[in-house]
C-alpha cells in the first residue's frame, strides 16, 4: 500500500463534475499529511477537457482510461475500470463526489476490492493508529455518524458535495493513459442514452443556489411569477415542497426532501415552506438557509440563518430587484 | 420469474433522535419503527409485476434484524409477499452495510432469484451501499434509483430509466439483476386487515449465523469499518431576522448573503 489519495473524477461529456475540485481538498490536507501524492483517475470517452480540468484543481498525477465503450456510465464496466486503477496505484484512500454515479459505483467497488466504505461523508482526518476517520450525516442530519476504518485496509468514502471549497493549483499533474481493464464486454448493462429532465431547467441536485417554494405559492402560475424570477437572477434551480407538488404547482422532479430529493447547495432560500421535519431532511445540509416566511414560529426559522418575517408575496419580487440591482 | 424483496425496519422519519449516552446508537425506546419508505417502493414493484404478468412465480421478503423486525416482513407479507426471511443473530447487529451484503448474498446465493429488488436508500443511515455491494457480491448487474420499468415479456431483460442529476440515464439490463427503486415508480398500498390477518400463516425461515453457509467467510473477506459514535448535529447559529419594510429587508439580506455568508 502507498501513501496515494485516490480520486474518482467523475465527468460527463467531457464536463467535469464540480464536486470533484471539491474532493481534492480534503484529499490534498489527507495527502499532507501521509506524505503521498492526489492521484486522480478520469474514466469516459473523449475527456480532454475533464483531465484539464482536474490539472487545474492541482493533482499530482491523473489516470486516463479512455474507450468508447466508456461513453456513457455502466457500473459494470465503471467499476472494473476504476477497480483496475485502484490496484495499480494501490493508494491508502479513495474519495469520490457523493454524486449519483460515485454513490452507484463506489458500493461495487469496494465490494471487489474488500475495502471498507463510508457514504457522503462532511469530515476526513486521521485517528492514532493512523487509520481513516471520516463523519457522516444519519437520521436525515439529526444525527451525525464517526465511522473508523481498519488500519492497513484500504478506506475508501465518497464526499458530500459543496462541503469543502474547489480546490485550485498548479496544472503540473502527468497523465498516464491506462488500458480499459476488463470491463470491456460486460454488455449485461449498459446506458443507451440520458434523457434531460425538467425541460432543461437546471435540477436541484445540480445547483450552487437553490430557491424553493412551499404551499403558500397558490399557484403554478405564482412560481412562474415570483419563484423562477428570482432563480433567475441567482442562477439558482427552482425546489419546492411536497405540499406544493403534490398541490400539482410544481413538477415531483423538483420536490425537496425525505421522499424528494437531498440537496446541499451553497445557498437555499425557503420561500413559504413551513420546514415540517421530512423537509428539513432533504436541505439542512445546506451550507446558507434562508427563510421567508410569515410565521415567526415557523420550524424553518430554527435552522435558518437568515430570515425575513413577512409576506413573501412582497419579499420576493423585492430580493429579484435587490439581486439584479447587485448584478448590474 | 423469482422475485426477492429486501426491506428493513427504521424508525419513522418523524422521531425525535436522542443519542444513548455511550453514543453507540440512539435511545430506541419507544421510537415508532417502520418498514423503510423506499422498501415500500419495492414490495409494491414486486406485487404489480405478480398482477402484471403470468410468469413471477414467488415472491420473498428478506430482512436482516432483531426480533422485531419481524413486523417489517408482516407487512411484506400482508401487501402480498408470499413469504419471509429474517436474518436474524446477534452478530448481524454489529455489521456495516458492507458486511450485511455479504451476509445478504451468502443467504441468498444459488437460490435462483431473477430479480432482487430494494429501496434507494434507507431513511435512517441513508448510505445506499447496500444494493450495488450486494449485486457485486452476487455478480449480478444493477440499475439504481430506477423511476420507470419496462421487463421484456421473456423475461430475459429489462429496460429502465435511472434517476441521475437534472436527467435519467436509459439503461437495457440482463435478467437476472437487482434494481433499486426510486419514489414515483409506483403508488405503495396499505396492507387490508383481512390481508394482515392472512400474513400471519404466510411461512417465515429464520436463520442465524450458524444457517447460513460461508457467513463468517464471506463476511472477513470485507474491508468493513468500526466504530460508529453518534453525536448530534453541529449547532447552527441562531439565525438573523431581517426587519424593515420589505425592500430594507430584502437588500440587506443579499448586503449580507455577498459580505457576510459569502454566497452570491
Ligand atoms: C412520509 C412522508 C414523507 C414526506 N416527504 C416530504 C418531502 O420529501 N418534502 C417535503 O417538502 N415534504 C414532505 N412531507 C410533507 C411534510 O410533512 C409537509 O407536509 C410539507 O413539507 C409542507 O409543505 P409546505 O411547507 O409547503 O406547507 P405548509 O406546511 O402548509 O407551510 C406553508 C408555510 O407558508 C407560510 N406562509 C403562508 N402564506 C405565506 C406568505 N404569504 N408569505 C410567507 N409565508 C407564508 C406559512 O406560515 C407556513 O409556514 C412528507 C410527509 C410524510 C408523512
Ligand atoms: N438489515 C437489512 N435487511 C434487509 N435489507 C436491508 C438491510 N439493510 C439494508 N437493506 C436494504 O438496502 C436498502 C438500503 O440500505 P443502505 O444501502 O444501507 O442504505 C434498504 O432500503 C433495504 O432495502
Amino acid at each position: 500500500m502507498t501513501n496515494d489519495i485516490l480520486i474518482f473524477a467523475e465527468q460527463r461529456d467531457g464536463k467535469l463534475h464540480s464536486g470533484v475540485a471539491q474532493t481534492i481538498t480534503p484529499a490534498r490536507e489527507l495527502a499532507a499529511k501521509t506524505g503521498g501524492q492526489v492521484v486522480a483517475v478520469v474514466i469516459g470517452d473523449g475527456i480532454d477537457a475533464a483531465v484539464d480540468a482536474v490539472k487545474n484543481a492541482g493533482v499530482d498525477r491523473i489516470i486516463s482510461i479512455t474507450s468508447g465503450d466508456l461513453k456513457l456510465y455502466s457500473a459494470l464496466r465503471f467499476r472494473s475500470a476504476l477497480a483496475a486503477a485502484i490496484q495499480k496505484v494501490d493508494p491508502k484512500i479513495v474519495l469520490a463526489p457523493a454524486t449519483f454515479m460515485g454513490r452507484d459505483l463506489l458500493p461495487r467497488v469496494a465490494m471487489r476490492l474488500g475495502a471498507g466504505l463510508a457514504t457522503d461523508v462532511t469530515e476526513l482526518s486521521f485517528s492514532g493508529n493512523g487509520a481513516l476517520d471520516v463523519v457522516r450525516p444519519v437520521y436525515n442530519g439529526k444525527a451525525f455518524c464517526h465511522v473508523n476504518f481498519p488500519a492497513g485496509k484500504l478506506a475508501m468514502a465518497s464526499v458530500r458535495v459543496n462541503t469543502f471549497a474547489a480546490a485550485a493549483g498548479e496544472a503540473k499533474a502527468s497523465v498516464d493513459a491506462m488500458s480499459d481493464a476488463g470491463g470491456a464486454g460486460d454488455d449485461r448493462i449498459k446506458t443507451t442514452e440520458v434523457a434531460r429532465t425538467g425541460g432543461g431547467v437546471k435540477d436541484v441536485t445540480e445547483a450552487d443556489i437553490v430557491v424553493s417554494g412551499g404551499r403558500s405559492l397558490k399557484s403554478e402560475d405564482n412560481f412562474n411569477q415570483l419563484i423562477y424570477p428570482l432563480a433567475g437572477a441567482l442562477d439558482a434551480a427552482v425546489g419546492a415542497s411536497r405540499a406544493a407538488c403534490d398541490a400539482g404547482y410544481q413538477p415531483h422532479s423538483r420536490q425537496v426532501g425525505l421522499t424528494g430529493k437531498t440537496v446541499t447547495p451553497k445557498l437555499y432560500i425557503a420561500c413559504g415552506i413551513s420546514g415540517a421535519i421530512q423537509h428539513l431532511a432533504g436541505m439542512r445540509g445546506s451550507k446558507c438557509i434562508v427563510a421567508i416566511n410569515t410565521d415567526a414560529e415557523a420550524p424553518i426559522y430554527k435552522i435558518a440563518d437568515y430570515g425575513i418575517v413577512d409576506d413573501l408575496f412582497k419579499v420576493v419580487p423585492a430580493l429579484t430587484e435587490a439581486v439584479k440591482k447587485l448584478n448590474a | 420469474m423469482k422475485l426477492l424483496v429486501l426491506i428493513k425496519q427504521v424508525p419513522d422519519s418523524t422521531t425525535n433522535i436522542k443519542i444513548r449516552p455511550d453514543g453507540e446508537d440512539i435511545d430506541r425506546a419507544g421510537v415508532k419503527m417502520v418498514v423503510n419508505p423506499f422498501d415500500e417502493f419495492a414490495i409494491e414493484l414486486a406485487v404489480q409485476l405478480r398482477e402484471k404478468r403470468s410468469d413471477v412465480e414467488s415472491i420473498t421478503a428478506l430482512t436482516v434484524g432483531p426480533a422485531s423486525a419481524a413486523e417489517a416482513l408482516r407487512t411484506a407479507l400482508a401487501i402480498g409477499a408470499d413469504d419471509g426471511i429474517h436474518l436474524q443473530d446477534d452478530a448481524f447487529a454489529k455489521l456495516d452495510e458492507l458486511q450485511t451484503a455479504a451476509l445478504i448474498a451468502a443467504a441468498v446465493k444459488n437460490q435462483g432469484y431473477d430479480l432482487i429488488i430494494r429501496g434507494k436508500q434507507e431513511i435512517d443511515l441513508d448510505s445506499g451501499q447496500l444494493g450495488p455491494a450486494l449485486a457485486e457480491a452476487l455478480d449480478l448487474p444493477h440499475v439504481g434509483a430506477v423511476t420507470a420499468l419496462d421487463i421484456a415479456a421473456d423475461g430475459e431483460s429489462l429496460k429502465a430509466n435511472r434517476r441521475i442529476e437534472g436527467a435519467d440515464e436509459i439503461v437495457e439490463c440482463a435478467i437476472p439483476a437487482l434494481l433499486t427503486i426510486e419514489k414515483g415508480l409506483v403508488e405503495p398500498r396499505y396492507p387490508s386487515l383481512p390481508n394482515l390477518m392472512k400474513a400471519k400463516k404466510k411461512p417465515v425461515k429464520t436463520m442465524t449465523a450458524g444457517d447460513v453457509s460461508g457467513y463468517a467467510d464471506a463476511v472477513a473477506k470485507v474491508g468493513g469499518t468500526e466504530i460508529h459514535k453518534l453525536a448530534p448535529p453541529p449547532q447552527r447559529p441562531p439565525g438573523r431576522i431581517l426587519t424593515g419594510d420589505p425592500a430594507e429587508a430584502a437588500a440587506e439580506l443579499v448586503r449580507l448573503l455577498r459580505e457576510e455568508a459569502k454566497v452570491i
